[in-house]
């Protein structure tokens, strides 16, 4: 059966070794997680974790399941199959060099990206958006010189309620 | 009323009912141990920390309650490793104390520390750490509860000296713990959908596991049953949860499961299992399992549904619930069993069973393995607690020893832990001191564990042991002789210790028989004194396991050895 992206998002216990709890069940039973986001949610003392996996419906099925078990996990939520907003963000340097310079401060104009940090001979961009658009944005960056970057993962929020 | 860590333990122990521990001190826990001491807990002093789990799983698992041990850190708590796994793979509820270094030096590489919590993530149900002493009362609290609610399973707590020597203010009335409520009550649409189906059904057919002894539901199951006349086979976990003597009862199925009961799995229109998880030991092949039947699995795990095999109907839910739920709605509901296409289904496995009934060939001058269990089953009358330890000697256990209540066969099944009988015993006997209490073992397995037989000198716990001693790893033995052309690698276990004088050495009674004719009286013996006693069977060598299904193969394509008696 096809292997599709799934983003779940879980709700925790923000204990310590919650984290690793998670990682070993998913990893001890082979399923690999692609991206992970974890912060607190207006309750310190609950966290929201949201990852996304490969998996065809069963594999999911299986992980969700799997997750449940776990005695810190208050509630999970796939957020694949329902009306939901995904967005990533990035942190980019890029260095101005001469012969780029001109280059770089045009496509950046064009595009309208945020930049964070201008000093003489470097910029910082803090980019967002969803998977594609921040595919889009790294295809336009890469023949900058990318000098240094930070991905986070795919946070999801359910649009449904 | 303030109280040091070593105290509230003691406190919380009581509060939670807990009658016995199964423990070895250390360095860590020198300061509980004085408080044991000072107090009134029942502690039984095993030779080693695996002994303690084990001992703590057999009594859980005899008892249903919790069964509590406490170790020491570091390799005291490493050496609880396997028998947390072996409870966390038959869902046993425990919990286990382990001592810790203090705080300050956890993740220094302290004398005797280790990241115990790490280590049994993934074997345990749930672990703690305790860092501060106002978190005890209601960390052993919540351990206790998840030990017990919904799929059971071992807890280990993890207790730093220094938690234990501070304290705080205990209040038991003000012990409170995070909400677990979960519902495991099954939707009455799926009973309904439950009914439909074996309305429809021609062949059903029930499999009955763990789930059933642990969920307390053998009576509701058995009532199920028999009201409406549907035959049942069983996982290993299973045994005792319908009784080996009903005409409905077709015996364990699966590798090495009675011929009937994989025929009625490959022949049934309708296969419910309660409480199973069909691991890979149960189905075979999965392509070929139940080829003909539509699945229903009642279990309370959702995690156990649809993960070995794709079932028609799940329903999620306890598994004494769902069974009380069916008897109502199957009352209100007039479902026609006394039919003809049920006549021929009970004739059909009525035939199967005489025409290929459990059996082995008799031999006039060599013990046979079966003949013993069988003789101890007659003598007990079945009313025995039977432990065993892993390997040829569990599954003549299991197939030769009728069980007819719950409870009353311990042995570890998903794990297959070799070294468990005799520590599971000892815990079993000291729940029940007025039972037969046998451990069914081989010479390979009981040799793991032998040092609980000074455990169970010091207490004069009368345990019995039942050596089926034929010199080798028989079931590794048993698979060299049929898949690796008997080459016998390293299972020939011939250098061994004499059995009956390492008994007297360790302060208790050996015995011996050689020949079939005195089988009997040396158990009769054995059973018949106030001491633990082993029992040393010299049995036939090369005795194999039968019906046994090749490993990859379908279960109703069974090896069925030879069957005829040879002199």
């Amino acid at each position: 059966m096809e292997k599709k992206e799934h983003i779940i998002s879980v709700l925790v216990h923000n204990k310590p070794d919650v984290l690793a709890r998670i990682a070993g069940i998913l990893g001890g039973k082979g399923y690999n997680i692609e991206s992970l986001c974890v912060n607190t949610t207006m309750q310190y003392e609950v966290s929201k974790i949201v990852m996304t996996t490969l998996g065809n419906k069963e594999t999911i099925m299986r992980i969700e399941n799997q997750l449940r078990r776990l005695v810190d996990v208050i509630q999970v939520d796939n957020l694949t199959n329902v009306e939901s907003i995904h967005r990533e963000l990035i942190l980019v340097r890029l260095n101005l060099t001469a012969d780029k310079k001109e280059q770089i401060k045009n496509t950046v104009d064009t595009n309208k990206w945020k930049v964070i940090v201008s000093a003489d001979d470097y910029l910082i961009l803090e980019i967002t958006g969803d998977n594609s658009q921040i595919d889009f944005a790294l295809a336009r960056l890469e023949p900058l010189g990318i000098v240094d970057i930070t991905r986070t993962g795919i946070i999801a929020l359910n649009l449904e309620n | 009323m303030k109280l040091k860590g070593t105290e509230i333990l003691l406190k919380m122990l009581e509060e939670e009912n807990v009658e016995i521990m199964f423990g070895y001190p250390g360095g860590a826990v020198l300061d509980i141990y004085d408080q044991i001491y000072k107090s009134n807990m029942k502690h039984i002093l095993v030779r080693h920390e695996q002994g303690a789990v084990h001992a703590a799983d057999g009594y859980a698992r005899a008892t249903g309650k919790v069964g509590v041990c406490l170790v020491t850190s570091g390799p005291g708590a490493t050496n609880t490793v396997t028998g947390i796994a072996t409870a966390n793979m038959d869902s046993i509820p425990l919990v286990v104390f382990t001592g810790q270094v203090p705080t300050g030096l956890i993740g220094n590489d302290a004398f005797q520390e280790c990241d115990i919590t790490g280590i049994t993530r993934p074997c345990s149900k749930h672990n703690f750490l305790v860092r501060n002493i106002e978190d005890l009362a209601s960390t052993i609290k919540e351990a206790f509860h998840i030990a017990r609610s919904g799929r059971p399973g071992p807890v280990l707590v993890d207790l730093p000296k220094n938690v234990m020597a501070a304290s705080t203010e205990y209040d038991p009335a003000a012990v409170r713990i995070r909400n677990h409520e979960v519902s495991y009550k099954p939707s009455p649409k799926k009973i309904a959908n439950f009914f439909e189906m074996l309305q429809k059904a021609k062949k059903p057919l029930i499999m009955t596991g763990g789930g059933v002894i642990l969920g307390r539901a053998s009576e509701q199951l058995t009532q199920f049953a028999r009201q409406y006349r549907i035959p049942v086979t069983g996982t290993l976990m299973g045994l005792g949860s319908f009784p080996g003597r009903d005409p409905l009862w077709l015996g364990m199925l699966g590798m090495h499961g009675t011929y009937y009961a994989n025929m009625a799995i490959s022949h049934c229109d309708l296969l419910c299992a309660v409480g199973a998880r069909f691991d890979d030991r149960v189905t075979g092949t999965i392509e070929t399992f139940a080829p003909n039947a539509k699945i229903i699995q009642v279990d309370i795990d959702p995690s156990s549904i649809n993960r070995n095999v794709t079932v028609d109907l799940p329903i999620v839910g306890d598994t004494k619930a769902v069974l009380s739920d069916m008897i109502t709605y199957f009352d209100e509901h007039n479902y026609a069993y006394e039919n003809e296409e049920r006549n021929q289904w009970l004739g059909q496995i009525a035939e199967w069973k005489e025409s290929v009934p459990l059996t082995y060939c008799q031999n006039g001058n060599v013990i046979k393995p079966q003949f013993v269990i069988e003789t101890l089953y007659k003598l007990t009358k079945g009313e025995a607690i039977i432990t065993t330890e892993v390997g040829q000697n569990q599954m003549w256990t299991a197939q030769f020893f009728h069980f007819d209540k719950p409870n009353t066969f311990v042995s570890s099944g998903g794990l297959g832990t070799m070294g468990y009988g005799l520590p599971a015993a000892i815990g079993v006997k000291c729940a029940f001191p007025d039972k037969h209490v046998v451990d069914i073992a081989g010479d390979g397995s009981i040799q793991m564990n032998i040092q609980e037989l000074a455990t169970a000198a010091q207490y004069k716990i009368n345990v019995k042991i039942v050596l089926l001693n034929n010199g080798y790893l028989g079931m590794v033995r048993q698979w060299q002789e049929l898949f690796y052309e008997k080459r016998y690698s390293f299972t020939d276990m011939t250098y061994a210790p004499d059995f009956v004088k390492l008994a007297e050495a360790f302060g208790i009674v050996g015995l011996r028989a050689e020949k079939p004719e005195e089988v009997e009286a040396v158990l009769k013996q054995g059973l018949s004194l106030d001491q633990p006693v082993l029992m040393d069977f010299r049995v036939s060598r090369e005795e194999c396991v039968y019906p046994m299904v090749h490993p990859g193969d379908s279960i109703s394509n069974m090896s069925l050895g030879s069957r005829e008696t040879v002199n």
